[in-house]
C-alpha cells in the first residue's frame, strides 16, 4: 500500500513537472467609498491577434437569489461582448464567488483545464473588474506560451485593480 | 391673448400640419440596449424632439408600437402611458435574443389654392378624396411613412428579427445593432421596399445635444447597394434617420417620402 502511494505520488511529481504553469495573482483594492460591492472580475487569454478566447475564470455574485447576480455580467463589457453573453452562468470550473480587498492567486497549468487545449503561440491575460455602483477597468499582460523559460509580467491598475503579476514557469 | 401670440401660435399649428419638420427629431429611448440574466424588463421613452434625448417638444405617439421578440412572435407592452413631452412602456424580455421596437406612421399631407388662398390639409389616405374640394387648383400631395426603431439584446445577439418587412424605407443591419462599441466601424444597408436604397443620405447624431455648443451630427451616403458604414467615435446613443422622395405612392398622383429613424447604442471599448 505504501508502495502504491508512494508510486501515485512521483507520478503526479513527474506529470507537474512536465506541465508548465501559470500563476496570476490579483491585488483587489481597498476602496474608501460610501457604498461598496466587491467587483466582479473575469480573466481571460485571448491570441494576440484577438482571435480565440478560452476563459480562465468569473467571479460573480453566485449567491445571489434565484441567480440574479448574472444581471450584472454585462457590466464586464468587453469580456461580456467576447465571450460572455454565449455562456450560461454559473459554469463549472469557470465561475465562483466575487472577492474581497486584498491578494489573490489562481494557478493554472498546461496540462488540466482550461489551459490544455492552448497551441504555442502568442497571447495576452485579460483581467476586467466591474464594480456595482462603481468603475470599470481592464488590463492586458502578453505572453508567450508554453513559457521557455520562468518568466514574470505585471500591469497595475489605477482604480478597480491593483496590481495584476502573471508568473509563467515552464 | 395678443394678436402677435395668436399669429404665432397659428403658425406653430401650422407648422404641426406640414409633412414632418426637419427641425424635430423622433426616437424610442430603451432604458438598456445590452443585457444580462434572467426576468429582465425595459422601459422605453418615445418623444419627439430638438435636442436629443430630452424630453422638450411632443410624446410620440404609440398608436401604432410593436415589438418584436427573438423568436419572432409579438411582445406586448406594458405600462403604456403618454404625457406632455414623452410617451413610455415597458416590455419584459422573457427569452433571450435580440428585440425590435418599431413605431410606424402614415400620414398623407395636401396643399391646394381654393379661390386664390393657399390651403394645407393633413389626414389619412381613406380621408384624402373627400377632403380636397373640387374647385381646388394646384394639388400636391404627400404621402409619408416614417418607421421609427430600436434594438434590445438580452444575452447572445440574434438576428431573426433584424429582417425587413419589405415596405417602406427599413434598415437590414449588417453589423448587429447591439454590439456596436467606440472605434470599430459598424455597417448598415438601408432598403427601400425591400429593395437596396442607393445613394441615400444618412444623418448621424449623437446624444447629449444639451450639453454642448456644436451638432457633432456627421453624415453618410449609402452606395449603390444601400449599405453605409459608421465609426463611432465616442460611446453613447446615436440618433441615425435618414428620407427618400419618390413617385411611388399607391396614392393617385402623390409623391412618397419613406423615413426610417433608429436610436443605436455605442457602448465603450
Amino acid at each position: 500500500m505504501r508502495l502504491l502511494i508512494s508510486a501515485a505520488l512521483s507520478t503526479l511529481a513527474a506529470s507537474s513537472s512536465l506541465a508548465s504553469e501559470a500563476t496570476i495573482s490579483i491585488d483587489i483594492p481597498q476602496l474608501d467609498v460610501v457604498e461598496y460591492h466587491k467587483p466582479y472580475v473575469a480573466m481571460w487569454v485571448e491570441q494576440a491577434d484577438g482571435g480565440k478566447i478560452t476563459n480562465l475564470a468569473v467571479w460573480y455574485d453566485v449567491h445571489h437569489k434565484k441567480n440574479e447576480g448574472t444581471k450584472w455580467l454585462k457590466d464586464l463589457r468587453q469580456w461580456w461582448r467576447r465571450t460572455g453573453r454565449e455562456l450560461t452562468m454559473p459554469a463549472d470550473g469557470l465561475s465562483s464567488p466575487t472577492r474581497a480587498p486584498g491578494t489573490h492567486q489562481v494557478k493554472f497549468d498546461s496540462a488540466g483545464k482550461p489551459l490544455e487545449g492552448l497551441t504555442p503561440g502568442k497571447y495576452r491575460l485579460v483581467i476586467e473588474a466591474a464594480r456595482e455602483v462603481g468603475g470599470r477597468e481592464l488590463l492586458k499582460i502578453p505572453f508567450e506560451w508554453p513559457p521557455k523559460a520562468p518568466a514574470t509580467s505585471e500591469a497595475k491598475g489605477e482604480r478597480e485593480l491593483g496590481t495584476v503579476t502573471l508568473k509563467l514557469t515552464p | 391673448m395678443t394678436n402677435h401670440l395668436k399669429l404665432a401660435l397659428i403658425a406653430a399649428a401650422v407648422s404641426l400640419l406640414a409633412p414632418p419638420a426637419q427641425a424635430h427629431r423622433a426616437w424610442l429611448l430603451p432604458s438598456a440596449t445590452v443585457l444580462s440574466g434572467s426576468d429582465l424588463w425595459v422601459t422605453v421613452d418615445g418623444a419627439i424632439s430638438n435636442d436629443l434625448f430630452y424630453f422638450e417638444h411632443n410624446a410620440l405617439p404609440l398608436d401604432n408600437l410593436s415589438i418584436a421578440g427573438p423568436d419572432g412572435k409579438a411582445v406586448a407592452p406594458e405600462n403604456l402611458a403618454k404625457g406632455r413631452f414623452r410617451s413610455t412602456f415597458d416590455f419584459k424580455l422573457a427569452q433571450p435574443g435580440t428585440y425590435k421596437l418599431i413605431v410606424t406612421n402614415q400620414g398623407v399631407f395636401a396643399s391646394y389654392k381654393l379661390d386664390g388662398e393657399n390651403k394645407r390639409w393633413r389626414g389619412k389616405p381613406e380621408e384624402l378624396a373627400s377632403a380636397i374640394p373640387a374647385k381646388a387648383t394646384d394639388v400636391k400631395v404627400t404621402e409619408s411613412r416614417s418607421r421609427i426603431e430600436s434594438f434590445v439584446t438580452s444575452g447572445k445577439p440574434s438576428s431573426d428579427t433584424l429582417k425587413p418587412t419589405g415596405v417602406g424605407l427599413e434598415m437590414i443591419p449588417v453589423t448587429h445593432p447591439n454590439n456596436l462599441v467606440t472605434g470599430e466601424k459598424a455597417t448598415f444597408r438601408l432598403v427601400l421596399d425591400g429593395k437596396p436604397a442607393s445613394n441615400v443620405s444618412v444623418e448621424i447624431v449623437p446624444g447629449g445635444i444639451r450639453y454642448r455648443d456644436t451638432l457633432n451630427e456627421s453624415k453618410a451616403t449609402t452606395d449603390e447597394t444601400g449599405t453605409f458604414s459608421v465609426t463611432f467615435p465616442n460611446p453613447g446613443f446615436y440618433w441615425m434617420s435618414a428620407s427618400v422622395r419618390d413617385d411611388k405612392s399607391k396614392i393617385k398622383d402623390a409623391r412618397r417620402r419613406s423615413i426610417y429613424t433608429t436610436t443605436v447604442e455605442v457602448l465603450p471599448q
